[in-house]
């Protein structure tokens, strides 16, 4: 891939760019006290000169004095926000002189332009293609949406305590799925993007910004810089014969551990960028003859996840819904996608509110004290 | 119009304030429909009109606090086909159940002065405690949609949609910051049930639990980070005796934090 480099100014002819192609554009911003992923009109509304520190259970923004845009890991939201919203409607049915007529809801044509995809983020993306649209059903409101997504991937310069994309080979390097990619280099009074191209479409957005070949020394500072982020993670997930670990674990006396610190709240759901269960509800109006399927997300820690007709939920004590979760992300999600259902972003792990950490749940499950 | 095939809604009232009851009121827009899908037999707040059970519907909004409520609420089940509780005085005791935890004698006393006149109950109990209920929506107070919601499936008998987990699953799903994590605030969402929409979190507030317990609260759990955050066991005690003070999981918690706290 050949690297090219633009100018910080040129970020804004960027945005003008994809806005110009009818990409809605969706990117970093900060809101009430974290950096979170929303419509944004321009580079200035990104967070200009915020960084973050994270760890179990806690979240803080701190300031820089550098002006840099991107130097902040992933925070509460997960792109699945957009690609997989909470609230989908699936159709309508109405009542009209006696007959039904039902409606099925076509997808969301919304085009958006996601700024600043992290690379665990992207294999996130990649894990929900797998649950989406690998089957003979294909997902075909999640198959719009991604198809018409274009992806400005950005590569870490700075890591957080909670990351361990390194040990799920996700990060924190951009290696593929994005249209094009971005590396914040600041040095010297200057402020510049390496940018490369990952698609078609990326080349073509790229003739619109004014930007030159790479440097030799700007190419080697990047790389510096992505090796340094790797060397910042310290978080550390043993992945090794994790599905045997499981399997021959489920009565291991550590799930009880676990469920008394478990508020089986379903933050980590919520927050992790490949979970995508969901419920669905029927609503209808006073009326009687018009009514509707949504879909919403829901959780393995919902009471009712696990509700059967004439027996109630399967999954009743916190152990067992903790276990599901954990089990099913590590280990059976394998077995039925063919890939780890983590990415390592740690959104999990600082989002729980009382800082529950997967990794060192897998680390006492092999009987290692962390 | 004739009410002949219409089923009869009627609404009681117990030891409350009436905020619930206003809740159906304030429905302004649906009430209308409503009163044409239902007969609404028996509902003082709105209007004078007492019709005679049998009843399809009872809402019964407020507590057991009197001699008299326990013989009301009996009839009131015998008259109900199905019976609705709406609101925390119903569902938990409400936040007149703060005298369970006290003698009713001795502060009735202090307050009154002739305290001779003062007839009540030791305790304020839910509904369920007395009789069999059918539903229980949990709020103080309910949320309207939430109301109308229980009274559409009942007529169109069909489960209510009204999920029992955290507040916290609201919270994300409208995409808020958690306060608890971003700023060290303490918040009872992940013990408190959903229906209120995270109002608090939304406002950088904790959540006070005005919706009461969810499904499987683990108050201990979130006991020990309130603590870490600077609660002491007086804050834990009040904190879990607010309004919904008597329902099991929070009375548990408060008296197991009264009793360390001594
Ligand atoms: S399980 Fe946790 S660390 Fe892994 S992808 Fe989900 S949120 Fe991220
Ligand atoms: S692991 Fe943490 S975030 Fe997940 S349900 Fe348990 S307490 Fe909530
Ligand atoms: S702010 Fe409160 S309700 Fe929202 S996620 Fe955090 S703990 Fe849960």
């Amino acid at each position: 891939m050949t690297a090219f480099s633009i100018d910080r100014s040129e970020l804004d002819s960027l945005f003008q760019a994809l806005k110009k192609r009818g990409y809605e554009v969706v990117g970093p911003t900060l809101q009430d006290q974290a950096i979170v992923y929303d419509y944004i009109e321009s580079s200035a509304e990104l967070p200009v000169g915020m960084s973050d520190e994270q760890e179990a259970g806690s979240y803080r923004l701190k300031k820089r004095s550098d002006g840099a845009l991107f130097a902040y890991a992933v925070g509460p939201h997960a792109w699945k926000k957009f690609l997989h919203p909470s609230h989908q409607r699936l159709w309508t049915v109405k009542k009209q002189k006696g007959d039904l007529q039902f409606i099925s809801e076509k997808p969301n044509s919304i085009r958006y332009a996601f700024i600043g995809v992290r690379a665990c983020d992207i294999a996130a993306m990649q894990v929900q293609d797998k649950v989406f649209l690998s089957g003979t059903e294909k997902n075909y409101f999640y198959k719009e949406l991604r198809e018409n997504t274009f992806i400005v991937g950005v590569n870490c310069s700075h890591a957080v305590s909670t990351c361990f994309c390194t040990s799920m080979q996700t990060g924190p390097k951009l290696l593929s799925g994005f249209d094009l990619s971005l590396t914040e280099l600041i040095e010297n009074e200057r402020h510049i993007f390496l940018l490369k191209c990952g698609s078609k479409k990326g080349e073509e957005v790229l003739q619109e910004l004014s930007y030159d070949q790479a440097k030799p020394a700007e190419q080697e500072a990047a790389q510096k810089l992505i090796e340094n982020t790797s060397q910042q993670i310290n978080k550390n997930l043993d992945v090794s014969n994790i599905q045997e670990l499981f399997y021959q674990n489920y009565e291991h006396s550590h799930w009880e551990d676990v469920a008394e610190r478990c508020l089986s709240c379903a933050n980590c759901t919520m927050v992790c960028p490949t979970c995508f269960c969901t419920t669905v509800e029927d609503v209808s109006d006073l009326s009687g003859d018009h009514s509707e399927r949504w879909q919403k997300w829901d959780s393995c820690f919902s009471l009712d996840f696990s509700y059967t007709h004439g027996t109630g939920p399967r999954r009743s004590s916190i152990k067992s819904r903790y276990r599901q979760w954990l089990t099913h992300k590590l280990a059976t999600w394998i077995d039925q996608f063919g890939s780890s259902g983590c990415v390592g972003c740690g959104r999990c792990i600082t989002w729980c509110p009382v800082g529950i950490d997967l990794t060192q749940e897998v680390a006492a499950l092999r009987g290692i004290q962390k | 119009m004739s009410h002949s095939s219409t089923p009869k809604l009627a609404v009681w009232k117990f030891a409350s304030c009436d905020g619930c009851q206003l809740s159906l009121l304030d429905c302004e827009d649906e009430l209308l429909a409503i009163s044409e899908k239902l007969e609404i037999a028996h509902f003082l707040e709105a209007s004078r009109l007492q019709i005679a059970g049998p009843y399809d519907l009872s809402l019964v909004e407020g507590s057991i606090t009197t001699a008299q409520d326990l013989e009301k609420i009996q009839k009131i089940r015998q008259q109900s086909k199905y019976l609705v509780c709406i609101g925390a005085c119903a569902t938990s005791g409400g936040i007149q159940a703060l005298r369970n935890f006290q003698d009713v004698k001795e502060f009735s006393s202090a307050v009154y002065a002739k305290p001779h006149y003062i007839e009540t109950l030791k305790t304020s109990t839910s509904i369920a405690s007395h009789v069999l209920v059918d539903f229980e929506l949990q709020g103080c107070p309910i949320n309207k949609k939430q109301l109308i919601e229980v009274i559409l499936a009942f007529l169109q008998q069909r489960q209510p949609n009204i999920p029992s987990y955290s507040v916290c699953v609201e919270c994300k799903q409208a995409g808020k910051v958690c306060v608890m994590v971003a700023s060290g605030t303490p918040c009872l969402g992940p013990v408190t049930h959903a229906g209120c929409g995270a109002v608090c979190p939304a406002y950088h507030r904790g959540c006070y639990a005005c919706y009461g317990p969810m499904e499987s609260p683990n108050t201990q759990a979130l006991s020990r980070r309130w603590q870490d955050l600077g609660a002491s066991r007086k804050d834990l005690v009040r904190v879990f005796r607010t309004f919904n003070a008597y329902a099991n999981d929070f009375h548990k918690i408060s008296e197991f934090h009264e009793k360390k706290e001594k």
